[in-house]
């Protein structure tokens, strides 16, 4: 457990030194979510009706964009040598690097939330289910795109491949968070759809980083 | 203790090297020499566990070294040809994290490669030789039975490579192994050599 928070300490760290990666990423939430308006036009009831489905898109892609590089800087300057030779178990390293991107990436997308609701029209009363499920969401991303990034390393146009791997897995995701907002935003209990979310988010946990794993020993 | 029975080692469709035996025991040191593409490099890697044998038996202690990779890392060092660092990390930054993963002390292996002075500054910063004497830096925080070293003297000066033999003769007189690829001269007095 020591060795892996030293890991987790190293990616924060990092992450903390390029802060720009994760402006980035928060910046692309808000300017997808910023578009819907422009292209609905001046109707606030159609855009209400959109806003879950667009915010969990907009936050999925969002998170998408720091993966492709999740283990390729690592893989050219030796260091993913160096940490697959740690003496942790390589799932253990790729659930470090899962846990990183969720709270340099996933984390933040949530302080921007309710920018990005207040400009899609959300109603105000589900701005506290859209955090939670574009929280879950994230952590559901990050661990499957951990998976994505790992098999698509060394990988001819790595970057481009990574998104049609991932998003199709992420499907699901998407229906019970944009379910579980718009249930609040009707007045109705979030919570089935959020807990539903939570189980995938739980499966995952224990599979993605293995399968990760599995997918760094191959190369 | 480290023994290799017919290595084989495949790239792509190509055969590196085939039948490759080979036995080290604790204190002894092996050079591996060649031509560019014999093979040194992938036999380091191989000897780590980072790619696996198309052929053959690697052991350690008499017992398949291979079955658990976790366990067989934590008893080697690997230089490879990248040097490993983080360039917005300082200096002792890079070499914390393996600290404390291996345990030791970044400031004395800093000071055992002559980087003291350079301790906080980011490895961006750093010459190519700095960079090299950093990542080499790791060798000195924590002791491992088997050190296995790719072109370590790749753009040394005469004094770092000297501290580098020192290093090594420390390694190998607490019963360490080293097993190092190169084309230059190495500091590893009574060294077999392994001709690829």
């Amino acid at each position: 457990m020591r060795g892996w928070l030293a890991l987790l300490g190293r990616e924060l760290r990092l992450a903390l030194r390029h802060p720009a990666d994760t402006l980035a990423a928060v910046m692309f939430f808000v300017l997808v979510a910023a578009l819907f308006p422009f292209g609905i036009g001046p109707a606030p009831e159609a855009l209400a009706r959109l806003a879950p489905g667009a915010l969990l898109a907009a936050a999925l892609l969002a998170a998408l964009l720091p993966l492709d590089r999740m283990f390729g800087a690592d893989a050219e300057d030796g260091s993913l040598d160096q940490l697959l030779l740690s003496g942790l178990p390589p799932a253990a390293i790729a659930a470090a690097k899962a846990a990183a991107h969720w709270l340099t990436t996933g984390l933040p997308l949530l302080a921007a939330t309710p920018i990005a609701a207040a400009m899609l029209n959300l109603p105000t009363e589900a701005w506290g289910a859209a955090m939670l499920a574009l929280g879950l969401a994230a952590a559901f991303l990050s661990l499957l795109g951990t998976a994505g990034a790992a098999l698509t390393l060394g990988a001819r146009r790595g970057g481009v491949l990574l998104p049609l791997l991932v998003l199709p897995l992420a499907i699901p995701a998407v229906i019970f968070g944009a379910a579980g907002i718009e249930a609040a935003a009707a007045g109705q209990e979030a919570r089935p759809y959020l807990m539903l979310l939570g189980a995938l988010v739980a499966a995952a946990l224990p599979l993605a980083p293995f399968a990760a794993g599995a997918a760094l020993r191959v190369e | 203790m480290l023994e290799a029975r017919d290595l084989a080692c495949l790239r792509g469709e190509r055969v590196v090297f085939a039948g490759l035996s080979f036995a080290l025991a604790p204190g002894a040191a092996l050079l591996l020499t060649g031509a560019n593409g014999a093979g040194k490099s992938s036999l380091l890697r191989l000897l780590a566990g980072l790619i696996a044998p198309a052929e053959g038996l690697l052991l350690w202690a008499g017992e398949d070294a291979l079955t658990d990779r976790a366990a067989h890392a934590r008893r080697l060092r690997y230089v490879g040809h990248g040097d490993a660092l983080k360039p917005a990390l300082t200096a002792r930054e890079n070499l914390d994290v393996f600290a404390r993963l291996w345990g030791g002390d970044p400031d004395p292996a800093l000071d055992a490669l002559g980087l003291a002075a350079l301790a906080d500054l980011p490895a961006r910063v750093l010459s190519a030789g700095q960079k090299r004497r950093l990542g080499l830096a790791r060798l000195a925080l924590a002791p491992a039975d088997l050190w296995l070293l790719d072109e370590p003297t790749t753009g040394l000066d005469v004094a770092s490579v000297d501290r580098l033999g020192a290093l090594l003769a420390r390694h190998r007189a607490a019963g360490g192994m080293v097993i190092a690829a190169t084309h230059l001269p190495l500091p590893l007095p009574d060294a077999g050599e392994l001709r690829l």
